[in-house]
């Protein structure tokens, strides 16, 4: 039977770790409020490029442009998996390389992979899947530079004839508690429809609406990339953040247990030796 | 119909909204030259180039340091996307500065490696940047005097 000294060694073994989780949960929640302020501050800009590409769309012969063309026989795709460079954030990165391997199941032999984060790159790194490029902590200090070199890359390889389909599969920032794997197309870009339906609204346009609008798609691209590591970003901090909650709960009901063990058995001991000092009186 | 007194203007970048309100009058930098915009202005779509975007609220002229974007112009809104913009105020002089004289340096050394088209627009960045900056703080001296 274990003795009180073992117990004592593990109930202060647990306290350390308890002390850990939750300095590193107040370090993520910190960090959560800014990645959090960051998405909503994204949002707006995202959703103006979509409804001006949506009123140019519905005025522009858009089936022209090479980033909306539909390809009829998809041969290579490319995918951008977007993970976390740290680990302690329950199966957020789990979650991730499982959509990743699912996908790349469904199209054996066509995809290449695009890895952000280092727990994507070092899964990776030990299986026989091509991975074109690798980049670790830019998510920490985004900024839209990194987001749009990396969309520029994507974009070249796709318009170059490289690739018939761009993917992006990152996790989406529902709530602090809550994130979403997304996967979704990046090239060709979906068609998009006016849907309010204003198109007898004559534009007066200072150059070519053509022109406007071929400048106008790779910068959708760039915000979409962007859009989604910002999310990405949020929601690691999200999920590590409640990762470290559970674990500082559980730190907390794992001292309580073996408190009371140790009391029991401390207890046991001292009814022992009454017992024993009881029966010698009386023996004597 | 009357025409309406103000506009409504929006300037977004991809880090966050830069300005939001109801303004009198608006001068951007188009590809194509300085487009001045009034309320009531036609629909408009146009390319932005480097340069300073200033518009009046409430009688007071607001300076942004803006590089690359789009202007939508509706008859009682304008959304402005720009990739980088600035208010005046947030403007760091010295810095904006700094990077000209780097930039020039680097136009001026002659080494086969440097980008120079890129270069040439960091440059006109940092200018733009410190116009903005310099007429804001020219506008409060008058005022004040």
């Amino acid at each position: 039977m274990a003795n009180v000294r073992d117990i004592r060694r593990r109930i202060r073994s647990a306290k350390n770790i308890q002390q850990i989780t939750r300095a590193m949960k107040f370090v993520s929640a910190a960090r959560l409020r800014r990645a959090q302020e960051r998405v909503l501050a994204s949002r707006p800009y995202a959703k103006q490029m979509v409804a001006v590409l949506r009123s140019l769309a519905a005025r522009v012969p858009t089936d022209a442009h090479p980033l909306l063309a539909q390809r009829g026989q998809v041969g290579k795709i490319e995918l951008l998996v977007i993970t976390a460079d740290r680990g302690m954030c329950g199966a957020y990165n789990t979650n991730i390389i499982r959509s990743a391997l699912e996908f790349l199941g469904r199209h054996p032999g066509q995809v290449e992979l695009n890895i952000l984060g280092k727990r994507g790159r070092d899964f990776f790194r030990r299986r026989p899947y091509p991975v074109r490029s690798e980049a670790i902590n830019i998510l920490q200090n985004l900024t839209f530079a990194d987001a749009a070199a990396i969309a520029k890359d994507l974009i070249e390889g796709f318009a170059g004839g490289e690739r018939d389909e761009v993917w992006l599969l990152y996790n989406e920032f529902k709530s602090v508690v809550q994130q979403r794997i997304v996967l979704e197309r990046l090239l060709p870009i979906e068609r998009m429809e006016d849907p309010e339906g204003d198109g007898e609204l004559e534009y007066i346009y200072d150059e070519p609406p053509e022109k406007i609008f071929s400048t106008l798609l790779p910068r959708y691209v760039e915000a979409q990339v962007f859009r989604a590591m910002l999310e990405a970003a949020a929601s690691e901090q999200g999920a590590r953040m409640s990762a470290m909650e559970a674990a500082t709960n559980n730190a907390a009901e794992m001292i309580d247990s073996l408190t009371l063990h140790a009391n029991k058995i401390r207890q046991a001991g001292i009814t022992n030796e009454l017992i024993e000092v009881v029966s010698g009186a009386g023996s004597l | 119909m009357a025409l309406p007194e103000k506009i409504h203007l929006e300037i977004v970048t991809p880090d966050k909204q830069v300005y939001s309100g109801n303004v009198e009058s608006i001068l951007v930098p188009a590809q194509t030259g300085y487009m001045g915009i009034l309320p009531g202005h036609a629909p408009l779509l146009a390319e932005l180039g480097i340069g300073d975007i200033e518009f009046t609220a409430d009688g007071v002229t607001e300076c942004v340091a803006c590089s690359w974007g789009f202007i939508e112009v509706l008859p009682d809104r304008v959304v402005l996307l720009a990739q980088e913009a600035e208010l005046s105020s947030d403007i760091d002089l010295k810095r904006a500065e700094e990077a000209k004289a780097r930039a020039e340096k680097l136009l001026a050394s002659g080494d086969p490696d440097v980008d120079y088209a890129a270069t040439e627009l960091a440059v006109l960045r940092a200018m733009s940047r410190i116009n903005a900056a310099k007429s804001a703080t020219a506008r409060q001296t008058m005022r004040k005097s």
